[in-house]
């Protein structure tokens, strides 16, 4: 898959990643992406080594006389933990998967209407993720944000302008985009969307889009 | 390479020696360069043309790649005097970065130890074909920052399916550790301003449009290191399946 992906993150979305410093839906919506990206995956290992060469480098502070035997303590108290049973097999990347119980069948899909349907996840507030549904050829639901907005595209594909964005695709806009997203005629759309300001549907119905055949 | 035939190596250090260790360790600075293994001594690590980045006989990639050594003295044979040793180089350097990034001293003592407890545990986890000592040294601070300061879960990409007898091939551990000796020199030689944004960058909760600053330095060394781990990665990923 990775050699199709045609729509990458920023360099300030993957060092930000990297320093640890964005909200959990964003850090969400990047692992992801990454797990199915080489190019964004070697970005990011070469921030964290930018961490790592910091880290190297930073003035150090005195730990307490006691920290190392402590810490040995601390590791053989998890010695007898029992290990921690694999993860159920999943149908999305594990990062995603961690967050829907594996499998996209096990999503609680809400309707918002025109056969769009989406499936807000739990994460910090800071901004939110949320799984978006929209039947092949349909707009999605108009709606407004005033920060960032990332849409990794999981199943099917969609349009905006005359860009494709298919599997492992991942859309970053800013307020001042325009942008009009309308699924691919061929299948169903599955998108992680997340945006840093609670999103705001204008309206429960969303458009009806010209199906884009001859695209 | 055979780490247990390294000479001088004791995998299971004495209750005696353990102690030793407790008392030299807030001790930190000058001591805790590891000693070379026999290992890496022998392969010298310097790649054809690459002579001139040698201005020292002790450079970061040599440090580095004896902490490689280390963690897998401490996968293998579950060695407290690596463990140490590792300790009191590393340790510092972890409460430092999570003071730095806003906790007070007690939760970063706390937290250095629990970062350096999952470093035991997860040794097993270090692939030094993708990442140097001290990369995943930061990654697993950075998490735990996030986790406790920030109070969120941290989703981390997927593994890369390897093949089953994925063993990192030496030629790539040894591409990877130069790699990062030239990212850590060019980082250092960068203009004060600079660096300092790229410090803050990491070390203090910065906004996006403060990173999106940094990024747009130009930072020609990190975007070619990125080139460079592309390759890398695609290369690691054709020899491993």
């Amino acid at each position: 898959m990775s050699d199709q992906i045609k729509h990458h993150l920023t360099d300030a979305l993957l060092m930000a990643y990297s320093a640890g410093t964005l909200p959990e839906a964003f850090n969400l919506v990047i692992a992801t992406h990454v797990s199915m990206c080489d190019a964004c995956r070697a970005a990011v290992e070469s921030y964290d080594a930018v961490g790592g060469a910091l880290l190297a480098e930073t003035e150090t502070v005195v730990v307490s006389p006691e920290a190392l035997a402590s810490t040995l303590a601390l590791i053989r108290a998890a010695e007898n933990t029992p290990p921690v049973a694999p993860p159920p097999p999943a149908d999305v990347p594990r990062p995603l998967a961690d967050y829907i119980g594996g499998s996209l069948s096990q999503v609680a899909w809400r309707s918002v209407g025109m056969g769009v349907k989406q499936a807000v996840l739990d994460t910090s507030d800071e901004a939110t993720a949320r799984l978006l549904f929209i039947p092949a050829g349909a707009a999605m639901p108009d709606h407004g944000h005033n920060g960032i907005e990332m849409t990794l595209v999981l199943r099917g594909a969609f349009f905006d302008e005359d860009a494709r964005f298919g599997p492992g695709d991942i859309e970053v806009a800013t307020e001042v985009d325009q942008h009009t997203p309308v699924a691919d005629i061929g299948e169903d759309c599955i998108c992680l969307a997340v945006t840093d300001a609670p999103l705001k549907f204008r309206g429960w119905l969303p458009r009806l889009a010209q199906p884009f055949l001859g695209i | 390479m055979d780490e247990k035939n390294v000479p001088g190596h004791d995998p299971i250090p004495d209750q005696g020696r353990k102690r030793g260790m407790l008392n030299e360790l807030h001790i930190s600075e000058a001591g805790d360069i590891p000693p070379k293994t026999a290992f890496y001594a022998a392969r010298g690590h310097v790649a054809p043309g690459n002579e001139n980045s040698r201005r020292k006989p002790m450079t970061r990639a040599t440090q580095t790649d004896d902490w490689v050594s280390h963690v897998t003295r401490i996968r293998d044979h579950k060695d407290e005097a690596a463990f140490a040793a590792l300790f009191a180089h590393f340790a510092p350097r972890v409460k430092s970065f999570l003071m730095r990034s806003g906790g007070d001293a007690a939760m970063a003592e706390e937290c250095t130890q629990e970062v350096m407890a999952t470093l035991w545990q997860k040794a097993h986890l270090f692939d030094p074909a993708r990442a140097s000592v001290s990369t995943w040294v930061f990654t697993v601070a950075r998490n735990k920052k996030i986790d406790v300061l920030r109070r969120q879960r941290r989703p981390e990409p997927e593994d890369l399916a390897w093949g089953p007898e994925a063993e990192p091939d030496q030629a790539d551990v040894v591409a990877l550790q130069q790699e990062t000796e030239q990212l850590g020199e060019a980082l250092a030689e960068l203009p004060a301003k600079q660096r300092d944004l790229i410090e803050k960058a990491y070390f203090s909760d910065m906004s996006h449009s403060e990173i999106a600053e940094a990024t747009g330095l130009p930072l020609g060394t990190i975007k070619s290191r990125i080139r460079l781990a592309l390759d890398r990665l695609r290369h690691t990923m054709r020899r491993r399946q």
